[in-house]
């Protein structure tokens, strides 16, 4: 009883469940810039280096490399931290946006260019050909294969990386771990806590399970 | 062999001093080869012969080190970018391994070129596809993905993908190395139906029955030169030079 | 230029600091140690359960790992530090991390691993009992090897993942490497203990995303 008290107050629940549910459109909204920027900046960046040419191809792996390298959390610091020094002072959201689409692309970037890499050379061949240009290619040939291969290793990526929008609540960002972190503490129950559990549960379990499905559904050979 | 004769005719392809090294190795070696418009050209040669580089010469999916390629009288080799994919569309090429497009569909693999790049209106790319997928007798498997077919007719959906074009050659790289025995005659039953359209093909393949019987001229590669060119009675009947007479022996003994 | 060697990449500072963040990299060896290896014993022991024909130990198993998937670590990791003490569980910092990565993690390797069993051809397992071998033998001596060496790169980038994961420990004050550049740089009032700990961070994690790319090339070359 003593548990349900603690973890479960109705009352507790009621007086910020308007606080919860305004964070929860900030994860919302922050989940899906950092998607749709990461996505498709990763998806650019696979396309330059499919170009084969070295002065693109080496900043792009520099960049893919040392954003998988890298703690996410060191980076936000830095740019929270440190670039305000040099007059550049980015908002919370900006910051939390700016790195973990980043790290996304970096993520993004190294998997479209392993499905490119795993196209048969033959595909190719066949599209040169018939005439088709390296361009039409690869956008109608090469890269519709590439993404289908990527997947379900990037539905699984995105959602890691989504999940860490959890980080914005060291610099401020009122989403949903920072509001019921500081709930937990005006009020002095752990039943913030438990709301900011179920509300990530409800945001990213259907994702799981659709992960679960998409590689049953792709995983097919080529 | 090389006078003009009386009716003198404009080669359809012309491979003139080709050579190809990949590094150090010396793949061809000046390889001069002719055919003619409606002509049915069939290469033979030990695996490693240089065959394949040859005929992957021809559309420049292997750049030559050396030497020209024309076709009817306009130069590949010269090509370069959006004017070598113009080229290509002239020259239908099929590959050993099919290459079917696995996703997507049997009327969109034969349509995606003419659509892309002959820029063809869609009804009239999809009236041309449909014509040539039952050409090679595949109409019904239209709607079809590529992994739903049998390899057999994998390889007629690409004739069909290569003919859409209209190209005026057709390059045949071991079209039934890959398949099952029963189904080869299926392929050679379209290509032999190719060659009495009047189509021009150039074909490196191992079925020695169907040069035999098919093939106007045999080009006889061995080492990346050719050893000995002629009509496929004077090859298989007669063969002169001892490389010739090994590699028919090898083979007969490899059919029994 | 001059303000932003002085205030990222000052060679002073970072020497002042070099001794506490070499203590605060200790503390992280120790957290990968033991998260790491829970994970991996504990991913094991899962992806077996998850597998089983029987439904008790399928079920349970594939819940706990869709659970602990949704859920963002750091969300976890203030839940049990924070939470679990109402409900009378007082945790040290380190325990704390150690408990919530290890769920985390656990679900993680679990994954790896499923997916590596499965690739193992049926044959195989047949072949292996055929020879009188036991259900738990054939495991051990003819399925896990192949798994394993069929997912090493999923695995290696997973453990990647434990190693920037612990960086969150900073969060509940746990001395580790990202919280002690981060104390360096409140008492400096300067980026360039964060920009130490990023280097530290990539001299570490570095090779290995190379090694992982490397991997994965080769895996896509078959």
């Amino acid at each position: 009883m003593r548990f349900l008290e603690t973890f479960f107050n109705g009352a507790v629940m009621a007086k910020y469940l308007p606080d919860l549910l305004s964070a929860i459109v900030t994860t919302l909204w922050l989940s899906a810039v950092i998607l749709v920027l990461g996505l498709s900046l990763g998806l650019a960046l696979a396309c330059l280096r499919s170009l084969g040419r070295w002065y693109l191809t080496l900043p792009i792996v520099a960049f893919a490399d040392i954003g998988r390298a890298l703690p996410p959390l060191v980076v936000i610091l830095i740019f929270y931290f440190g670039l305000p020094g040099l007059g550049i002072s980015l908002s919370g959201p900006a910051v939390l946006i700016l790195v973990l689409s980043g790290v996304l692309a970096a993520f993004a970037e190294e998997i479209f260019w392993a499905g490119l890499t795993a196209v048969p050379k033959g595909q190719w061949e066949a599209g040169r050909a018939t005439g088709l240009s390296f361009a039409r290619t690869l956008f109608e040939i090469a890269l519709p294969q590439a993404i289908r291969l990527g997947i379900p290793p990037l539905v699984n990526r995105a959602l890691a990386i989504t999940k860490m929008t959890a980080l914005g609540s060291v610099i401020g960002v009122k989403e949903i771990l920072s509001v019921s972190s500081s709930a937990q503490s005006f009020s002095g129950s752990a039943t913030p806590l438990t709301m900011a559990a179920l509300a990530y549960l409800a945001i990213f379990l259907p994702a799981v399970l659709l992960s679960r499905l998409l590689e049953r559904r792709y995983s097919w050979a080529v | 062999m090389t006078a003009p004769s009386p009716v003198h005719q404009r080669p359809m392809l012309e491979i003139n001093r080709l050579e190809k090294r990949f590094g150090d190795t010396e793949v061809l070696k000046s390889i001069d080869l002719r055919v003619q418009p409606g002509e049915l050209v069939f290469v033979i040669g030990p695996s490693g012969s240089g065959k394949s580089t040859m005929l992957r010469c021809c559309n420049r999916l292997e750049e030559p080190s050396a030497g020209t390629i024309l076709l009817d009288g306009e130069h590949v080799t010269d090509c370069r970018g959006a004017a070598l994919d113009r080229m290509r569309l002239k020259i239908g090429m099929v590959f050993q391994g099919f290459h079917l497009y696995p996703h997507k569909s049997v009327l969109d693999n034969v349509m995606l070129a003419q659509l892309r790049a002959l820029k063809r209106p869609k009804a009239e790319a999809k009236a041309r596809a449909m014509e040539m997928l039952s050409h090679v007798g595949l109409a019904h498997k239209a709607d079809a993905m590529p992994s739903e077919l049998s390899g057999g007719q994998q390889q007629r959906v690409a004739i069909a993908r290569a003919l859409a074009l209209d190209p005026k050659v057709m390059l045949f790289d071991e079209p039934t190395s890959a398949l099952d025995p029963e189904l080869v005659g299926s392929v050679l039953k379209v290509m032999r139906q190719l060659r009495d359209e009047g189509m021009t093909m150039l074909v490196v393949s191992h079925e020695m029955g169907f040069a035999r019987e098919a093939a106007d001229r045999v080009v006889f590669m061995d080492g990346g030169v050719v050893v000995e060119a002629g009509p496929p009675e004077a090859i298989f009947g007669n063969p002169q030079s001892d490389r010739l007479k090994s590699f028919l022996a090898r083979v007969s003994k490899a059919e029994e | 230029m001059g303000d932003f060697i002085d205030l990222f990449l000052n060679a002073e500072i970072m020497a002042k600091s070099w001794p506490l963040l070499l203590k605060g990299l200790g503390i992280t060896a120790k957290l990968c140690a033991a998260v790491i290896g829970l994970g991996l014993a504990g991913g094991l022991m899962l992806s077996l359960g998850a597998l089983s024909p029987r439904a008790w130990l399928k079920w349970p198993a594939i819940a706990f790992i869709d659970l602990f998937r949704a859920i963002p670590p750091l969300v976890l990791l203030v839940f049990v530090f924070s939470g679990l003490p109402f409900a009378g569980l007082d945790l040290t910092p380190f325990a704390a991390v150690v408990v919530a990565f290890f769920l985390n993690n656990s679900a993680y390797y679990a994954e790896v691993f499923r997916a590596g069993i499965q690739s193992v051809a049926k044959g195989q397992a047949e072949a292996a009992r055929a020879t009188g071998l036991s259900q738990a033998q054939a495991m051990v001596h003819v399925i896990l090897p192949q798994a394993v060496r069929n997912v090493l790169p999923d695995l290696l980038s997973n453990t990647v993942e434990v190693v920037k994961l612990t960086s969150l420990a900073s969060v509940v004050s746990l001395a580790e490497l990202l919280y002690s550049a981060n104390m360096a740089r409140s008492v400096t009032y300067n980026s360039s203990p964060l920009v130490l700990a990023a280097l530290i961070y990539l001299a570490i994690l570095w090779p290995l995303v190379r090694l992982i790319s490397r991997y994965q090339r080769g895996l896509a070359a078959h």
